[in-house]
């Protein structure tokens, strides 16, 4: 197979690859353990990424939804839908996480801090944003609308952030334990190993929306064709 | 300027005439608000030690999910004889139509607001009638009524919209719902107004910006 023929998408994927593969090495093998937590801390080296990456998404979609309203093309939304999956997912996976984490090292599951709060909230209202795609007929209405819904989403961020952080001032964090400043041991090693993950989640999060977005085309694809044949059937029926 | 007002006060008075009829939004907003407050006050059993621990938080609970079945009452009325249909039909631009519907729901869920707060007295023993209280109530019934015209707006048609309301309606007003919880308790509890403050800042924040952006946005719901 020549050079020019491969996909550029196929590049992604192995590059993906590698990079995952090699910042798997490591935060479970190369960085030493964290001698304050123990091996519980090495969460921190896929909870950041995904919080990131789900960050990343989320500006994504109020981008481009802000696009599609203004140019009405097509393409803006099948973005926007496919960041907003890939998205959900990696949040999911970054409250997972983070819950793993606390129980050992906060000793509760969930506390009210305001990075928390914020999380889960705009963790509903992008299921919501989701939900309502599933439930609305494909069409122009259905993109136009989720658009809508993604913009106020991403307007409510920053006042929901507020919000938690003025609810949390009053009533004081739960954080137990010996082990709870965690802030101040970032030592070369752990930084270095988040820095290689943050970038293999990066990568991991191109290469799960090249693919979401290729079966987003499919679906359009679909959709037109599907039209046509019901036109034909018709057409040829009278 | 007159013209506007008098298209925005056609469109209210047509929406307090369609519920002076059936009086549907606001007796379905007070009653399921009352019910979800006396089932919490047989849950918990308010005493003077937890009635200002665990009130406030019931009572805003209790307002936001009864607002959601008034809304989803309010858009029924649309669908029946595709009456939305005929207000699109009319020369009147679409944030007037939207100033007009929030206008009415803001109204509806004022009325009821203020019932609840009754109730609420009964059951939980807190003094709610108090100035800053009534300010976050009116602030949080301004969001609540643009935010939820324009959620409704859009849900409206899709057959799960029962569903999808809430979904959507409650996290986007959840900073309204934590500052109406903290200014209801720390007033109610007899602190003073420098609690409150930042709070009452938010709201008016809140308000400012979705009010705008729901009104804004609103042109494209109805874009067909």
């Amino acid at each position: 197979m020549a050079f020019s023929q491969i996909r550029p998408q196929t590049v992604l994927h192995v590059a993906t690859l590698i990079a995952m593969a090699f910042a798997l090495w490591m935060m479970f093998v190369w960085v030493p353990t964290d001698i304050n937590q123990g091996v519980v801390q090495r969460i921190l080296y896929i909870h950041v990424p995904v919080a990131w990456v789900s960050m990343v998404a989320i500006i994504g979609v109020a981008a481009a939804s802000v696009l599609y309203l203004k140019t009405k093309n097509e393409r803006w939304d099948r973005l926007a839908v496919s960041m907003a999956e890939v998205g959900v997912m990696f949040g999911a996976v970054m409250l997972i996480s983070g819950m793993i984490w606390a129980k050992p090292v906060w000793e509760v599951w969930w506390t009210g801090e305001a990075k928390l709060t914020t999380a889960l909230i705009l963790f509903f209202i992008y299921i919501a944003y989701l939900m309502f795609r599933a439930y609305f007929p494909a069409g122009d209405q259905r993109m136009r609308l989720s658009a809508i819904i993604a913009i106020i989403g991403a307007i409510d961020t920053p006042i929901i952030y507020y919000a938690s952080v003025l609810w949390q001032e009053a009533h004081p964090p739960l954080i137990v334990g010996p082990v709870a400043e965690e802030e101040n041991l970032v030592a070369a090693e752990i930084g270095l190993t988040l820095l290689v993950s943050v970038i293999a989640f990066t990568f991991l999060f191109f290469s799960l929306l090249s693919a979401r977005l290729g079966l987003a085309r499919m679906e359009s694809e679909y959709e037109v064709l599907k039209f046509r044949i019901a036109a034909s059937i018709a057409g040829s029926g009278q | 300027m007159t013209a506007t007002l008098s298209i925005i006060w056609a469109l209210t008075l047509k929406e307090l005439r369609i519920e002076s009829r059936n009086r549907d939004v606001a007796i379905a907003i007070v009653m399921f608000a009352s019910l979800v407050i006396a089932i919490f006050a047989i849950a918990i059993e308010p005493t003077s030690r937890n009635a200002i621990e665990t009130g406030p938080g019931v009572l805003w609970a209790a307002i936001t999910f009864a607002g959601v079945v008034g809304l989803t009452r309010a858009t029924s009325h649309e669908l029946e004889n595709d009456a939305v249909g005929a207000l699109m039909m009319a020369p009147v631009s679409r944030d007037l139509l939207f100033i007009g519907k929030s206008l009415g729901n803001f109204l509806f869920l004022s009325v009821a607001t203020v019932i609840v707060f009754v109730v609420f007295t009964f059951m939980f023993n807190l003094p709610v009638f108090r100035a800053e209280i009534l300010l976050v109530a009116l602030l949080s019934t301004i969001g609540f009524s643009s935010v939820g015209t324009l959620f409704s707006s859009l849900t409206f048609r899709v057959r799960a919209r029962e569903v999808l309301l809430p979904m959507l309606f409650l996290p986007s007003v959840s900073p309204l719902l934590f500052a109406a919880i903290r200014v209801t308790a720390a007033a109610a509890s007899g602190e003073s107004w420098s609690a409150s403050i930042p709070w009452l800042q938010l709201a008016v924040a809140y308000d400012v910006v979705f009010v705008t952006a729901s009104a804004l946005l609103f042109g494209y719901v109805l874009d067909d």
